[in-house]
Parts: C-alpha cells; sequence; structure tokens
C-alpha cells in the first residue's frame, strides 16, 4: 500500500488554476522532491495534501484511506501529516517546549509530562535540548526552522511535508536544516519535499517531480532529471538554476 | 552619555517649570480669579464634601467592578462569533454584526434611561426591579459592543499562517482559536482594552441620572446645597485616583510580557 496516492487533483483560486489534474505515487520511506519554478503549484499540492486547502476535483489517499472523501475528519488525517512551513510559523507566545507538546497535548490527548518527556527526547536529538524554555524570538532561523520540524515530528507522523523549508533562512544557516532532513531521510521517513535546493535534492531525493504550470511535467531518479531531463520545459528551468550558481 | 541624560533631564525640567510658571500667573490674574477660586477650589468646601463623595464613589467603583469582568468575557464571545466561517453560521453573524451596530450608535445616556426606567416599569414578576442593576445591564451592553470589536480586530490582525500552523497539528478549529489565536490577539489589544475601561469607568457617572446616589449624583445633591462647585473637583480626584495607578500598572504588566519573551529563560 503506497504511503500516499494523488488522482488527477485540480485546485483553482478562482479564475487561476493552480494545479491542473496531479497524479503521484510515494511508497513508504520515499523522499520526493518537488522542484519547479515559483508559481509552479508545489506549496499549494503539499497544503492539498495536509486538507489546508480543500481540492476541487480528483482524490488523495494517505496509507490507502481517501482522506478527501466526503464525512473525513480532518483533524485526524492532519494530526497523521505534518507539515513544515518556510516561515517557521512557530507560536511567539509559546517556549519552544510548549510549541512542540501543544500538539501531541491537545490533538492526540497526551498527560501533559509525557508529552514533555517526548519532546526533550526530540529536542535533545537535534541538539535543541538547551532551548526548550526560550520563546522563537530569542533563536536563530536555523533553530526556529528545526524547532518546526521537532514540532511536526513530535505528532509521529506517517508523512512529513517539507515547504521550501530552507527558502527563508540565511545562506549559513541553510546547513543546518538540510542536515536534519538528511537524517530523517536516513532513518525512513517519508517525505514530500518542495524545495529549491537542487544539491541537496539530488544527493537525497528518491524521486524528483518537476512541477510545470500546476501538472507534473517529468519525474524520475535524481540522476536522470539532473543529468539527462527529457522535457525542453525541465532543460530550460535546470539551465536557468545552473546560470544562477544554485547547482 | 550620562551626562547628556542629565542635561536632557535639567532642560525639560526647566521648561515644564516655566510653561506652567506661565500659565499658573495667567489664570492667577484673570480678572475673575477670585470668583472662579471660592466656587471651584475651595479647601473648606473641598474637605467637608470629601466623605460623602468617596462614599458615594464606592458605587461607581463596584459597577465598574461587576461589569468590567462580564464585559470582558462576553465581548469575546461576541468577536469569536463573528469570526466563525461558512453560511452556516451567518445568522449568529448577523446577529452579532446588529448588535454591534445598534449599540454602539445609541448614546449611552439612552440606553441606560431606557433600560433603567423601561425594565422595572414592565413590572415582570421575577425580573429585578432595582435601577442600578439595569443601569449596570445597559453599561454593560454598549461597553459590550465596544470591547467586542477591539477584539475582533486583535483577532484579524493575527496572521492566518498561525492558524494554519495550529489546524495542521490537528488541532479542531475551537482549538487552535483558543491557544493560538486568541492569546496572540489579546496581547496586542490591551492598550485599546484599557481605552474602552477608563471610558467605562467615567461612564458610571451616568448611573446617577436614575436616582442612584453615585459620586456625581452626590456632588450635585451638595453644589444644590451650597451653590458651590468644589465638590465636582472632590469626584474628579478620586476618579484619576483609580484611572491614572492602573493604566501605570497595565504599561508595567506590558513592557513586563515584552522583556520576558525576549529575555532568553534559565535553562531548567
Amino acid at each position: 500500500m503506497s504511503a500516499l496516492t494523488l488522482e488527477g487533483v485540480h485546485k483553482s483560486f478562482g479564475t487561476n488554476e493552480v494545479l491542473r489534474g496531479i497524479d503521484l505515487v510515494v511508497e513508504e520511506h520515499e523522499v520526493i522532491c518537488l522542484i519547479g519554478a515559483s508559481g509552479s503549484g508545489k506549496s499549494t499540492l503539499l497544503r492539498c495534501v495536509n486538507l489546508l486547502e480543500p481540492i476541487d476535483s480528483g482524490r488523495i489517499l494517505v496509507a490507502g484511506e481517501e482522506v478527501t472523501a466526503r464525512g473525513v475528519d480532518a483533524n485526524r488525517v492532519r494530526s497523521r501529516i505534518g507539515i513544515v512551513f518556510q516561515a517557521f510559523n512557530l507560536f511567539p507566545h509559546m517556549t519552544v517546549l510548549r510549541n512542540v507538546t501543544l500538539g501531541p497535548r491537545k490533538a492526540l490527548g497526551l498527560a501533559r509530562e509525557q508529552a514533555e518527556t517526548e519532546a526533550r527526547a526530540l529536542l535533545e536529538r537535534f541538539g535543541l535540548a538547551e532551548r526548550a524554555l526560550d520563546y522563537p524570538d530569542r533563536l536563530s532561523g536555523g533553530q526556529q526552522q528545526r524547532v518546526a520540524i521537532v514540532r511536526a515530528l513530535a505528532m509521529k507522523p506517517q508523512l512529513l511535508l517539507l515547504d521550501e523549508v530552507t527558502s527563508a533562512l540565511d545562506p549559513e544557516l541553510v546547513g543546518e536544516v538540510l542536515n536534519v532532513i538528511r537524517e530523517l531521510a536516513a532513518s525512513g521517513m517519508t517525505m514530500l519535499i518542495a524545495t529549491h535546493e537542487m544539491s541537496f535534492a539530488r544527493a537525497t531525493a528518491s524521486r524528483v517531480c518537476f512541477l510545470d504550470a500546476g501538472a507534473i511535467l517529468e519525474q524520475g531518479p535524481p540522476e536522470q532529471i539532473f543529468s539527462a531531463p527529457r522535457e525542453p520545459r525541465t532543460q530550460q528551468f535546470l539551465q536557468r538554476i545552473v546560470e544562477a550558481g544554485r547547482l | 552619555m550620562r551626562r547628556e541624560g542629565g542635561r536632557a533631564v535639567g532642560v525639560a525640567l526647566l521648561s515644564t517649570v516655566a510653561v506652567f510658571t506661565g500659565l499658573g500667573f495667567a489664570v492667577v490674574h484673570a480678572p475673575g480669579w477670585k470668583i472662579v477660586r471660592s466656587q471651584f477650589f475651595s479647601w473648606s468646601h473641598f474637605r467637608d464634601g470629601f466623605p460623602e463623595i468617596a462614599h458615594a464613589f464606592l458605587l461607581n467603583v463596584q459597577i465598574f467592578c461587576i461589569a468590567e469582568p462580564i464585559i470582558l468575557v462576553l465581548a469575546l464571545l461576541i468577536a469569536v462569533v463573528r469570526s466563525l466561517p461558512g453560511p452556516v453560521f451567518f445568522p449568529l453573524r448577523a446577529l452579532a454584526v446588529a448588535y454591534a451596530d445598534l449599540f454602539r450608535g445609541i448614546p449611552t445616556i439612552l440606553v441606560i434611561y431606557l433600560f433603567g426606567f423601561g425594565v422595572p416599569a414592565l413590572q415582570l414578576k421575577g425580573v429585578p426591579q432595582s435601577q442600578t442593576f439595569w443601569a449596570i445591564v445597559a453599561l454593560v451592553l454598549v461597553y459590550t459592543a465596544y470591547v467586542s470589536e477591539v477584539y475582533r480586530a486583535g483577532i484579524d490582525s493575527v496572521h492566518p499562517s498561525q492558524d494554519a500552523a495550529a489546524r495542521s497539528l490537528g488541532l479542531r478549529r475551537s482549538q487552535a482559536l483558543r491557544y493560538v489565536v486568541i492569546p496572540q490577539a489579546v496581547r496586542r489589544v490591551i492598550p485599546p482594552l484599557l481605552n474602552d475601561f477608563i471610558g467605562l469607568q467615567k461612564d458610571t457617572a451616568l448611573v446617577g441620572i436614575l436616582g442612584a446616589v453615585e459620586a456625581f449624583q452626590q456632588v450635585q445633591i451638595d453644589q444644590a446645597a451650597t451653590f458651590n462647585f468644589t465638590y465636582g473637583i472632590d469626584a474628579a480626584v478620586l476618579f484619576v485616583a483609580i484611572t491614572i495607578p492602573l493604566t501605570r500598572l497595565v504599561d508595567f504588566l506590558i513592557s513586563r510580557e515584552r522583556r520576558r519573551r525576549q529575555v532568553a529563560a534559565v535553562a531548567a
């Protein structure tokens, strides 16, 4: 059974059709990188999978269950799928520890003590143990994004969605966040990653999908996509990335 | 730096003294000053009137202390109702909008008249007959309308990405509001909330029109008896004695909250 299946997913904002029929199958332990220009629909795709945006037509299945069917409890679905945003979206009025324990306590109903023990273990694992009682304002961008990843992991998700998680970071802070994602990939976490970090995608992805104007134009193993792209649009996009010195 | 700071304080002090001396001089040398002083600033009247006015002022404080917590809770409820999405909640939203528009539009004194004289006159069984009770109800209705708008502005000012982050963790809409959106919204609107509460404190004086002897009513009684206006100063002193410390307290709480968020907590 696939971890995630998308069948003919369409999504429009007003007259602007952002997703024009997405078909995608993600197997367990796969790391899929979504690449493509800004506005190609990467973020919208992730938000639709997490049911933060309702889709117009098509189906989304998580571990075989159709989550876009009528009457499905969206909160239960979301608690099984983690998402990390470009702008971190940490809760500024809560300490790091409370940011991380809020979901487990309120959505999963864990006791405070258990949630905190698990949260501290996760923070420890990602080098954030000393920051548990700090407020997000006091952390560097890289630390904030790592906390956001820990917050998603605290829910023990079956699937993790990462939405350009390094795009808002200063260049010298990108590495620490990518290292965390590499570690997660190595530990077998199923991930769907929208990214502009091509070298990272090349090294880490099991499969790369090139999105263009709301459709997956081409997909395959990273070596093939980056070294021998078939579609002219893919070649064009990668050419621009190379010219910008990002690959 | 220290020396410059000291200099700035000195200049501020000097200019303040100069301005107030000038103003004081102008007032004291005005042609009518003698009459004004005996009518508005008579120490003996101030002293004689103070105990009774202070006693009456307790009613203002009581009204305020009952009304304020009710307003805080009710207004938040209405603000939340107005933020409910979807067509199902349209009637509730419409009701909340109509309420806020109506009670912000009618002069407070009219609302107090309508409730204070109107409802007891109905002579309904089991309904309180106390005019003070209905005056409090009127104040609560008027100020809840204002305060719900303040809350709503606060809720709207919290970026939608905060709600998205909370919902993405599997929190229900109500949980996202309670734990993520409202705590941030309330922190942001504390200064305008305080503004409305100072307004409420002063408007407790309107309850006197129903006959209850609160501070302003007592002032009028004393004035009518002596033809001296100094008693108004007694009341003014009492009102200010409450509002100014309250303002400073809230300023202090806000800055402490800000510091707490910015200073690293000692690791546990």
